[in-house]
């Protein structure tokens, strides 16, 4: 081993990797680690944390393993060994077309056929986070902003701004209509960028909404891009989640809206997916952009070479989602098991007092905790989500990680465990719920 | 589905997105689109462009694939894999899967023959080499921001350090009469430059076994730039991506046992890019690797490498083969044999019609000298060759400018990625080429005409051969019909 020089001066790394703005040490990732340190098994460690603070969709892989049970062979590498080989040397940026037109038709099942996709414009990422910090880098230079509607995925700060040098403008939004997005919250945005000399490129949703667990109406899309096209600005439309909307009829895609005004000023318009939520695989990395501006689909591409889908990983989803009675009856029964688990919790909350927002699509649900806040304020929030954790040992996600201006609101996920696990977390907060109770009658 | 675009439009993207750091409209890619629009095929298309611009690896299939075969669970796919499935498809924590990351260490080290160790804990993932060099530019240059890196290197590097994090790439210029070793003058020459010039140098690329030479680096001149990058107090990154390719004498020599064994320097200076997508033949599985000794890297390139992780699909088959370490033994040995008769097989092809190439112990191609080819001694003469050797000869190599070599007349030739019998057209065109050319050049022709006659000449024996062949019946296969053939 070399001898270690304490003297040397020690090296500057850059600025983008002194910054924090990767986000890791929001309270969003700091329940994370209090899940890693105490995670609870229902036999080996009953009374660890239980993780309601990832969003992962575990409802539905008896239907992954139930086709891979019948289709092996078609998954793995083709129908030939010889084929592994083409498959391992297959690094075109383009993806496997076979795949991407899988990704196109499932994406048009998802919508119920309301809305084409063409396999030439869909540009494979290795995930949404991928995706989402490419399309950044293509929008906007260094200095400009997003505006992006609170409250929004945590993760977004780190996506769209630490190596973009991008920034965020938030689009506040609050429970007095239910935290849908409106002109007036828009264009206040716009007007505070505007006086602070940072130039706007776009407006990115996410839809269904991440915390919210809701999907955007229909005439709320209409404005939202009626808005972009005034400004002369992009519109990024995150549907991620759009899979996992409880009734397929309810969920409206910018694709649908873009196809109903026969593609008008559709240029700048990019739709953000990935399968890690729908399908349940976020160890894959299968993420995608699809624009309707061919300079974008071009340069994306071209970009996309620094985080492009494994090739083995492209034929088994190439394989899968041809099958369209496989992914008919996945999406169906998905969505089936989503809305079931939702009412579960939904009903379990309110029969313990606790209200949430009415949602309709996602892996988790939008509680309202503010009557339980000491103040409307930040630090209250912070508080009783620290007790919470350590002393329900449940990890939730606190409005505030997300931006929400309202303090009070926590995001609580319910697909990524059994129902059991979920059973013994409404019982928790029926615990916690009661003891508070009887807190509150001793201090009257 | 078309949407017309307007030219507001264009305006409206990001400055990175409209210029011209993608690095597609280098030559390197030119002959790839020549290749593209007419493959060379044994039956379908004979006469094709042969691919020897991409450096691939297929020798080794026939053993990768008998493995896969006989270890189905190493697929979450099959029947014996499927009951993985689940917890492999939701990992997805960014230190990637833990057996995945040991596989990978200990295949590091049995390629550097255990002279050293790597912990696994070092390892970060990344989307290929491509995303593990973007990944260490943004973790360790700011914008304007300058590495040196000695020429000829890989033309990928351009777009991949400098592209989106706004870094440059300073030339350490090496020369074909010392074999295009890096020497002490010429990094503090490339130095002093960028201190003239303003320019903040914050690290050194080095390739080891180098792209597109195929040489290995002695330990000399590995110590001399270790001690150089510790003195100035600047990064090194190394890429041994073409570390398992060594096939013959001089061995490969790691960065990791310099610093190891030979010459002491904070550590915290070294990082390493590794891939598997050139030793082992899957540029498809995108599985690159970064191993930094600074542990303030690891900790930052793991955060960033969310945006290109390895598919846990991917990270569960390459840690079940690589841990069968006899069979990698096996395919390190093997491949290695198989690049040495490759390799062998086209350099004294060459030698033959007095075509030198770079001796070299390494690498998927070697660097081919048509130097006394060249109408004169520049990089317009070497572009004119060039297009001949894509257009005429129908083969795609690349050219030394692409690689930003400083002297004209050397290319680099990829032999890895085609089976045996191409190989034989290839030389063959070669031979038929160079003759043709070496007749153009007899001592009795005066020089001055030389240049131009060279291409007249072969251009007027192709019309001859039109002429020649419209009178006839021939089969498109007979080597009669190849507008080079003007043997004797």
């Amino acid at each position: 081993m070399g001898v270690e020089f304490e003297q040397q001066p020690s090296v500057e790394l850059s600025k983008v990797a002194v910054s924090d703005t990767h986000g890791e040490d929001s309270p969003y990732f700091a329940g994370w680690k209090a899940y890693d340190e105490d995670p609870y098994d229902e036999s080996r460690n009953p009374s660890g944390v239980i993780q309601m603070g990832l969003a992962e969709n575990q409802v539905s892989f008896d239907l992954l393993e139930e086709y891979l049970e019948k289709h092996s062979e078609a998954a793995s590498f083709g129908n030939k060994i010889s084929s592994f080989r083409e498959n391992a040397l297959f690094q075109d940026y383009h993806g496997l077309q076979s795949f991407r037109k899988a990704m196109a038709s499932f994406m048009e099942q998802i919508r119920g056929g309301r809305a084409k996709f063409d396999p030439d414009r869909v540009v494979i990422t290795a995930g949404a986070t991928a995706a989402n910090e490419l399309v950044t880098f293509i929008l906007a230079n260094p200095g400009d902003a997003l505006l992006v509607p609170t409250p929004y995925y945590p993760g977004f700060d780190r996506d769209l701004r630490w190596r973009t040098g991008v920034n965020i403008v938030p689009v506040h939004c609050d429970s007095s209509n239910n935290f849908q997005i409106t002109i007036q919250a828009l264009e206040a945005a716009y007007a505070d960028a505007v006086s602070k000399n940072i130039k706007v490129r776009g407006v990115l949703i996410t839809n269904p909404s991440n915390p919210l667990g809701a999907t955007i109406q229909r005439s709320v899309l209409e404005d939202i891009l009626d808005f972009v096209i005034s400004k002369n600005i992009h519109l990024v439309s995150d549907e991620i989640y759009s899979g996992s909307a409880f009734f397929s009829g309810e969920f409206v895609s910018i694709a649908e809206v873009l196809e109903a005004r026969n593609y008008q000023d559709s240029e700048r318009v990019h739709i953000v997916y990935s399968l890690s939520k729908d399908l349940g695989l976020p160890g894959f990395r299968v993420g995608t952009i699809y624009s309707y501006n061919d300079k974008v689909v071009t340069t994306a591409r071209r970009m996309s070479s620094f985080t492009l889908i494994s090739s083995q990983t492209q034929q088994l989803l190439a394989s899968m989602l041809s099958d369209k009675d496989f992914t008919e009856k996945y999406i169906r029964i998905n969505r089936e098991r989503l809305k079931n688990r939702y009412h579960m919790i939904i009903d379990g909350l309110r029969n313990r007092g606790i209200e949430c927002l009415e949602g309709n699509a996602g892996l988790f649900c939008w509680m309202n905790l503010s009557p339980l806040l000491k103040e409307r304020k930040k630090e209250s929030e912070l508080a009783l989500w620290k007790s919470i954790l350590y002393e329900v040992k449940l990890n939730i996600s606190p409005g505030s990680s997300c931006h929400c201006s309202e303090p009070g609101w926590f995001r609580v996920c319910f697909a990524n465990m059994t129902e059991r696990t979920l059973e013994i977390a409404l019982q928790r907060i029926h615990d916690f719920m009661e003891i508070k109770k009887e807190n509150d009658v001793q201090q009257q | 589905m078309e949407f017309s675009l307007k030219n507001e439009q264009q305006q409206l993207l990001s400055k990175m997105a409209t210029n011209d750091g993608h690095g597609e409209n280098s030559p390197y890619f030119d002959g790839w689109k020549a290749y593209d629009s007419d493959p060379y095929h044994p039956t379908r298309n004979p006469n094709g462009v042969i691919q020897m611009g991409l450096a691939e690896n297929q020798l080794c299939f026939d053993l990768i694939e008998e493995w896969v075969l006989n270890n189905p669970e190493a697929s979450i796919c099959t029947a014996e894999g499927a009951n993985k499935f689940m917890e492999v498809a939701i990992y997805q924590d960014y230190h990637g899967l833990p057996e995945f990351r040991n596989a990978v260490a200990r295949f590091m080290e049995k390629v550097r023959g255990d002279r050293v160790k790597f912990d696994p804990n070092r390892i970060v993932m990344s989307g290929g080499a491509t995303g593990a060099h973007e990944t260490l530019a943004f973790c360790l240059a700011d914008p304007e921001d300058a590495f040196l890196v000695p020429t000829p290197y890989y033309p990928g590097f351009d777009r991949d350090l400098r592209w989106r994090t706004g870094m440059q790439l300073l030339p350490i210029v090496c020369r074909s009469s010392n074999d295009f070793k890096v020497t002490k003058e010429s990094m503090e020459a490339a130095y002093q430059k960028a201190q003239e010039a303003n320019i903040r140098v914050k690290g050194f690329l080095l390739n080891n076994p180098s792209n597109p030479l195929g040489t290995v680096l002695d330990r000399e001149t590995l110590i001399d730039i270790v001690t150089f990058i510790n003195d100035k107090n600047i990064h090194l990154i190394c890429d041994e991506i073409y570390s398992a390719t060594v096939f013959s004498q001089p061995e490969f020599i790691s960065i990791s046992e310099i610093i190891e064994h030979d010459v002491q320097c904070n550590r915290d200076l070294i990082h390493l890019v590794y891939s598997l997508s050139k030793d082992l033949g899957f540029p498809g599985f995108r599985v690159g690797i970064l191993y930094s000794y600074n542990d303030a890297v690891v900790s930052c390139a793991r955060k960033m490498s969310s945006f290109g992780l390895v598919s846990t699909q991917t990270q569960h088959l390459i840690a079940s083969m690589l841990s069968d370490e006899a069979f990698m033994d096996k395919i390190i040995s093997t491949s290695s044999e198989r690049l040495a008769a490759r390799h062998g097989l086209f350099t004294r092809g060459l030698a033959q019609v007095g075509i030198g190439t770079l001796k070299s112990s390494a690498g998927l191609y070697f660097w081919m000298d048509l130097r006394r080819l060249l109408r004169e001694s520049t990089f317009e003469a070497e572009m004119e060759l060039w297009r001949i050797i894509i257009h005429e000869v129908k083969l795609n190599v690349s050219p030394g400018l692409s690689f930003h070599c400083s002297e004209p007349g050397w290319f680099r030739v990829c032999f890895a990625n085609m089976d045996d019998e191409s190989v034989r057209v290839a030389l063959r065109r070669i031979h038929k080429f160079v003759l043709v050319q070496g007749k153009a050049t007899e001592p009795t022709t005066p020089k001055s005409r030389c240049g131009s006659s060279k291409l007249q000449l072969s251009l007027s024996f192709r019309r001859l051969d039109e002429r020649v062949m419209g009178s006839h019946m021939m089969s498109p296969h007979s080597p009669m019909a190849s507008p080079l053939v003007r043997a004797t």
